[in-house]
This record gives C-alpha cells, structure tokens and sequence, in this order.
C-alpha cells in the first residue's frame, strides 16, 4: 500500500538540486507526481508529490544524505491528494503596479470575495531598488461568473494598480 | 452509427505523417460521417484529425458553432489542408481528446489563410480567425504527427510575450 507526500525542499540556489533530490528518490523506489520548481530570490524551492510504499520516516532518510550535502531544508506532509485531480482555468488575471506593501492582499480579498477560486499563483519584483514593479499572474476559476470578477477588480484598479482579465476558453481538440 | 476509437499518447502512431488523400467517393464520404459523429461525441470536442482515430489520411474537420459567442464557418471539413499565410501570434489554452488530463498554453497564428478540399472534391478558400483559427492549426498539426505537448510554452514566456504584443491574448470568448 503507498501513499503520497509532499515534499517541500528550499535551499540557497545552485545547480543540482532536482538531479540529486530526484537521484534520491528514485533510488528509493519513489514516485513523482506534479510538481512546482523555481528559483525564488537567491533560493530554490521545490514542491513535489511523491508517492511511496512507506512512511514518512522513510521518506525522510531517503532525502537527508542529498539534503545535507546541498543544504536543504526539506518538509514533508502526508496528503490525501491524488493523480488526475487537475481543475481547468476559466480566467487569468494579471496585475502590475508600482510595488507597496498590501497589494496582493487587496487584490485577492476582491477576488475571494467576487468567487475566484485560485489554482496558480506567480508573482515577481521587477524595476529596481528606488523603483520596484509587483507583477502578479493568477490563473483561476470563476464559482460565479467572470463579470462578476471584472467588476470586483474595477475597485482595485483606482488605486493606481493595472489589472487585465482575460476568460480562457480552453479549445480541445 | 458506432464512434470510432481515440487513440491517445503515448500511442507513437499519433506521432506519424499521414500522406494527401488521392480519391473522393463514397468511403471517404462515410469515413467522415464516422469522424464527425466521433467528434461531436467527445464532451467541449471543436475539431478531429483523422489520425486521431487510426485513419492516417490528411483529412481534419473543425467546428467551433458549438460555442457561445465565437465567429467561425460553422462545420468544414478539410480534406488536404494547406495554410498560404500566418498572422499575429496569441497564446491560448489547448486540451487534446488524444491527450486526456492534460491542458496547456500554446502559441497560434492569430490569422490564418487556407485552403482545403471538401467532402466533395471541391477546392476551397478560407479566412479563418482566432478560436477558429487555432483549432485549424491544431488539428493540422496532427496530419503532421505533431501534438500540442510540441509547442507548450511555459508561464513565464506568457509573461514577456505580453510587453511584446499589445493585441489582444487568450481572448477567444470575449
């Protein structure tokens, strides 16, 4: 019987990290699941499903001989998630504005408010020290309607803060 | 009537070439009933290429009616399609019934140019746009054993690509 984990790894950035942390796991007898990888700041973060015919002790000792070699930190939690669980975007949401504290609380508790449901986040500084720019994209479904959405996002968007909202219509084929 | 068999990746027979159509007449015309009502049985399904059903031949049909608010030709289907010219690029999101549980964003001339045979034999000419236009490209695509896990772009290129192109992206239902 296996079970799935998450397995949170950050660590200050340099190259090897996937190829040793993913060495390990597979010489343990692990499987990948979905996974998000990226450089945040100096560090690098790593979240990562795993599946495994043991418990989290196990999972643990596979991990720590790579972990302290590269100077990791790892987290693991037991989930109750699963393979094949994905949920569609039906709007994507990108925001930019000068950088000030708050924004992405502002913005999300609209959104929140109007019924957006978040399934991906990503947001970046760009600009420069004396003149930071916050760029945030959000992918996500709409539980009520998008107009909805475009409508709460109008408040935000008097505070100086740029928003654009697009609907995706996924085309399958 | 019977709906034909998906195949779906990793079947590498998605992954072939299929050669031009060289004779029109009553099979090819029951075969494209058969992709037709295939099509019209896979849930949010806009287009078909026949080697998605085993049936490596350069024949695609593609009809976008089925959604609110989108211009099209309403049904086509395309025998033989060749695109003349390209047009603006925009990245929209693509599933695949070849490729279930899966969907990705993907960068598609915005305007296209074409032309196609008909069931008939008959050559025609189309201007297709947006929506319409991207799934044109990606049923083509598959005549060409092409996937669109062949051109996924990843998120952060969304990113720089909107500062480069002002038009308008993803906004196929607006």
């Amino acid at each position: 019987m296996s079970s799935w984990y998450m397995l949170t790894v950050v660590g200050e950035d340099r190259p090897g990290i996937v190829a040793g942390v993913t060495a390990a796991l597979f010489k343990g007898g692990c499987n990948l699941g979905e996974a998000s990888m990226m450089r945040l700041g100096g560090s690098f973060t790593i979240m990562l499903m795993v599946e495994l015919g043991g418990s989290d002790d196990v999972l643990q000792q596979l991990v720590e001989p790579v972990a302290r070699s590269l100077g990791l930190h790892v987290h693991i939690d037991s989930i109750e998630g699963q393979l094949h669980r994905h949920r569609e975007p039906d709007v994507s949401i990108t925001v930019y504005g000068a950088d000030k504290t708050g924004i992405v609380a502002r913005v999300t508790a609209v959104l929140a408010e109007a019924g957006l449901h978040i399934l991906e986040l990503e947001s970046d500084v760009a600009g420069n020290r004396e003149n930071p720019v916050y760029v945030m994209h959000i992918e996500g479904y709409a539980e009520k309607s998008i107009d909805l959405l475009r409508s709460a996002l109008k408040v935000v968007e008097c505070d100086g803060i740029e928003v654009s909202l697009e609907a995706v219509d996924t085309m399958i084929g | 009537m019977v709906e034909l068999e998906i195949l779906t990746y990793p079947d590498q027979r998605l992954k072939q070439v299929s050669p031009p159509v060289r004779q029109f007449g009553e099979e090819l015309r029951v075969f494209i009933a058969r992709l037709e009502f295939t099509m019209r049985g896979s849930p949010g399904g806009v287009g078909i290429a026949a080697p998605q059903v085993g049936y490596f031949q350069r024949i695609v049909i593609v009809d976008v009616s089925a959604k609110p608010k989108i211009p099209g030709h309403g049904r086509m289907v395309l025998v033989n399609p060749e695109i003349l010219s390209w047009e603006g690029m925009t990245r929209g999101r693509e599933g695949c019934m070849s490729v279930p549980d899966f969907t990705g964003n993907v960068m598609r001339a915005e305007r296209i140019t074409m032309t196609a045979f008909d069931e008939e034999g008959n050559l025609q000419e189309y201007l297709c746009e947006g929506y319409e236009a991207r799934a044109v490209q990606h049923e083509i695509d598959h005549l060409d054993g092409l996937l669109f896990l062949d051109r996924l772009v990843s998120r952060h290129t969304d990113l720089f690509r909107r500062k480069k192109y002002d038009n308008k992206i993803c906004n196929y239902s607006a």
